[in-house]
């Protein structure tokens, strides 16, 4: 249970290039999808780096490679200019590298002292855990970060935001040269980012290196010394921050070309299909409205959080809103669950394929066919299994899905095959409107171009499409009006004239 | 990044693809180890007994006739565990399902009749009573589990006891005897045999060709994706584990037919034989993989090491023993498929 290295001076001692933490040339590929590509990033002792990007740039990735929770394909991670391999988040810790989650991990039945010390407890002669001593050093950490939190509370009984500080307490208390904060203040106020910022303030004068991903400018200006920014799995650059603009820095973000895989085809655009007026759901959004027309796309666009699909949701039923109104086809409808939804021909691809969309363990057509299977083909109590074969094999064909056959289990279908099985899902209830979120995440190059083409074909029959997507490009090519979210509100409605990488997120980042 | 993690299991699709077509179905390896475990005994038997195992009609009967009312049960409980949940109250209800059916099933000539007035009724009375109570049981777990969001172990874990004290106060406890002989013509010969295999039919049929069955699996498979598909999982559940129940009431009819009294201490751990045989059959604890007859084959395997060791003269406390090491490596088997279907 000792540390590797404990630092004992004031100064973080660095080699002889005076880096902390030295990442190089770092790839990640998943199949179909590279997330880092020959990435490198330096951290300075006593200072603080701030990582930014889109979602899905990297950042997330990256940070999860130092902290031991993946591993990379390729690439060289020096700690104090020593090579290191590191192969678990314990064992990251150990060497000095320690993360606060954006998720909270804390155990809400334990008090806050056990949290903290969980694994390090001071134990008694007998083995037994030596509470006073836990307390003691608890209060002792709490005094040193000015945290007014007792130590004995128990977790539960916290706010999220001092749960927050309660994360970032344990974080310090490992003593690590290295902390990543990944989006540390996404549940605090105003008043605790204040005080999370004296904190780290604190850390750097001790010569501390702070790993900060965040998506606010403000913070970057205020707390960070250099930045770097990602794209697209690839490190496009650093600066230093008193140097650099917010502009530049979404430049840096955002510039590339669109590309010709984004075919939205001119289509003549119908009535209003959908009609979502002053929508709110407690705790993620509030007062979203716009119109969706028969043949028209909606793109969402907004950072993860922004409440795009929890919008998504709430539509099609699976969270039913507190508040507001949604019309299909100029009449008010209530919307209690996905089937009532189905009812009213609306059709919802999910964001995450595994937990919301696939039967993994099940088979091709089983996981086609569940759909379709609340809107007909059953007959004197049985399924009519043949045409409903039939009509799976059509879609199988017409979607192109690369399957041996329809028995195989769709696990084995690499992640664009199984998003088409998903399409032909809903397709085959016939939808009249179409919720898409996220229709190409983690799918290759191939697959995404048809998924393209087809949405489109799709709205060129008709069917209005609402479509959520991280992807700047997907967003802009696809969409003919982009809707931004930003923290739960629109903050804005771009034509498909108008709408540019810019623009879009401008709106999305305040 | 989950979906990520998703990719991340597939380098191996087309390989395996093509590998996999020609694998053998998990109910004929079962069958295998059936085959085996008879085979196994009757080599045993010429070696220690010097007679045949498999060759005598009438251990043949019994060896399916023991497990018949476990099989029952066993029925149900298969689509409770493949809808992922669990049913620990069933033994309880056989015993509570016994007393209720069998106090409606007495004949006149007895003096000391739980309810006097109600000797020598037709048959289908004490039948749909017992059908009824086990169905309500069954209604009352799947509605728990639906509205109050509890878990099925502990929503049945409370019906068990809750079914056991019902059988127990019913009659404070005395046994229900003198029953006509109509109703124990139900427990007589081969009929609990013929009960077992006919609702085994009807509920493989179920499983496999009607939506009921089709959204079984779905909600085992993937809770989340069905509620998205539009299935309404509340519904749903109760209507498998009212089906459980009900099943649970008809081994409590057969049970109690069978030894002609009702007590109120039958079927204790039964649920957890019909548990052991549903899982030696090959249906996953986690969810959305099992078939009825892969639940046959297991109850068959119960019967027939049971038997085997009585047969072979070994002591009973073996057999627990050895029971208990099936249903640990049925388990075990049942996770390594999974691994290599890439899940876990």
């Amino acid at each position: 249970m000792q540390r590797a290295l404990a630092i004992d001076g004031a100064q973080g001692p660095a080699d002889a290039a005076g880096f902390l933490l030295e990442v190089e040339h770092v790839r990640k590929e998943f199949p179909g999808v590279v997330a880092l590509d020959d990435v490198s990033f330096k951290l300075r002792p006593g200072s603080v780096h701030a990582l930014m990007g889109e979602n899905g740039a990297g950042k997330s990735t990256l940070m999860k490679i130092i902290a031991g929770m993946q591993h990379p394909d390729r690439g060289v991670i020096r700690l104090k200019g020593k090579d290191v391999r590191l192969d678990s988040p314990l064992h990251a810790q150990l060497q000095g590298i320690a993360m606060i989650h954006q998720e909270l991990n804390l155990m809400p039945f334990m008090t806050v002292a056990e949290n903290i010390w969980i694994r390090r407890e001071p134990l008694t002669r007998l083995g037994f855990v030596d509470h006073g001593e836990l307390n003691r050093r608890t209060a002792e950490l709490f005094t040193r970060l000015k945290i007014a939190i007792d130590p004995q509370t128990e977790v539960r009984d916290l706010s999220v935001a001092n749960r927050q500080m309660v994360e970032i307490a344990k974080a310090v208390s490992f003593d690590s040269d290295v902390l990543i904060m990944d989006e540390p203040t996404s549940a605090l106020t105003d008043r605790e980012v204040h005080h999370l910022f004296e904190i780290i303030r604190g850390l750097k004068a001790a010569g501390r290196g702070i790993v900060y991903i965040t998506h606010k400018m403000n913070e970057l200006f205020e707390i960070a010394d250099e930045v770097s920014v990602f794209r697209d799995g690839q490190y496009i650059g650093t600066r230093s921050s008193a140097d650099v603009t917010r502009d530049d820095i979404i430049r840096m973000m955002v510039g590339r070309e669109i590309s010709q895989m984004f075919p939205k085809a001119e289509v003549p655009i119908g009535d209003v299909v959908l009609s979502v007026e002053g929508l709110c759901l407690d705790g993620w959004f509030r007062d979203v409205s716009f119109d969706l027309r028969a043949g028209e796309i909606l793109g969402i666009a907004g950072l993860v959080g922004s409440g795009r699909s929890n919008v998504a949701e709430t539509i099609f039923g699976v969270s039913p809103a507190n508040a507001g109104q949604i019309r299909v086809r100029g009449k008010t409808v209530r919307i209690a669950n996905p089937k009532a939804a189905m009812a009213h021909g609306m059709a919802f691809l999910t964001e995450d394929r595994k937990e919301t969309g696939c039967f993994l363990i099940l088979d091709v057509l089983c996981n086609m066919q569940m759909a379709a299977l609340n809107r007909g083909f059953v007959s004197a109590g049985m399924v009519r299994q043949g045409p409903l074969t039939r009509l799976c094999e059509d879609m199988r064909k017409a979607l192109r899905v690369k399957t041996p056959d329809l028995g195989e289990t769709i696990i084995n279908l690499s992640g664009g095959n199984q998003q088409k099985v998903l399409i032909a899902r809903w397709l085959m209830t016939k939808p009249s409107i179409l919720i898409l979120d996220e229709p190409t995440r983690g799918i290759d190059v191939g697959a995404k171009a048809e998924i393209h083409r087809l949405i489109s074909e799709l709205a060129g029959q008709g069917v209005a499409v609402l479509m959520i997507s991280s992807e700047m490009p997907e967003v802009l090519g696809m969409s003919d009006r982009v809707m931004v979210m930003h923290e739960g509100r629109v903050t804005g409605f771009l034509d498909r004239a108008e709408a540019d990488q810019v623009k879009v997120m401008e709106l999305a980042s305040q | 990044m989950s979906s990520e993690q998703v990719s991340e299991l597939l380098p191996r699709v087309a390989a395996q693809a093509t590998r996999r077509r020609r694998r053998i179905p998990p109910e004929i390896s079962i069958l295998l180890v059936l085959v085996g475990i008879a085979l196994a005994f009757e080599l045993l038997g010429w070696m220690f007994v010097g007679q045949s195992f498999l060759l005598n009609k009438q251990r043949l009967v019994v060896m399916i006739l023991q497990v018949s009312v476990v099989g029952i049960i066993a029925v149900g409980v298969t689509q409770v565990i493949i809808t992922g949940g669990i049913d620990l109250s069933s033994g309880s209800v056989v015993g509570m399902t016994a007393m209720m059916a069998a106090s409606l099933a007495q004949t006149s000539d007895f003096a000391r009749a739980v309810y006097p007035a109600l000797t020598d009724l037709p048959v289908v009375v004490p039948i749909a009573v017992g059908l009824l109570a086990g169905l309500a049981a069954g209604l009352v777990n799947g509605s728990l589990i639906a509205y109050t969001g509890i878990p099925p172990f502990i929503a049945t874990l409370g019906m068990m006891v809750t079914a056991r004290g019902i059988a127990k106060w019913y009659t404070r406890g005395q046994p229900v005897s003198m029953l006509s002989d109509s109703y124990a013509f139900l427990g007589t010969g081969a009929n609990p045999v013929i009960i077992f295999l006919g609702v085994a039919i009807i509920f493989h049929i179920a499983l496999r060709y009607t939506r009921y069955g089709k959204f079984t699996y779905a909600i085992g498979a993937n809770v989340q994706a069905a509620r998205v598909s539009g299935i309404n999982v509340g519904r749903h559940l109760i209507w498998v584990y009212a089906i459980a129940g009900l099943l649970s009431g008809l081994a409590g009819i057969v049970t109690s037919a069978r030894a002609i009294s009702g007590q109120a201490g039958m079927g204790v751990m039964y649920e957890l034989d019909a548990i052991a045989a549903t899982v030696i059959g090959g249906t996953s604890l986690s969810g959305g993989v099992g078939r009825m007859t892969g639940t046959v084959v297991g109850t068959i395997i119960l019967g027939v090491v049971t038997s085997g060791f009585t047969f072979l003269r070994i002591d009973a406390y073996y057999q627990e023993i050895v029971k208990g090491m099936i249903i640990v490596a049925a388990v075990i088997a049942d996770q390594y498929r999974q691994r290599k279907r890439g899940r876990g």
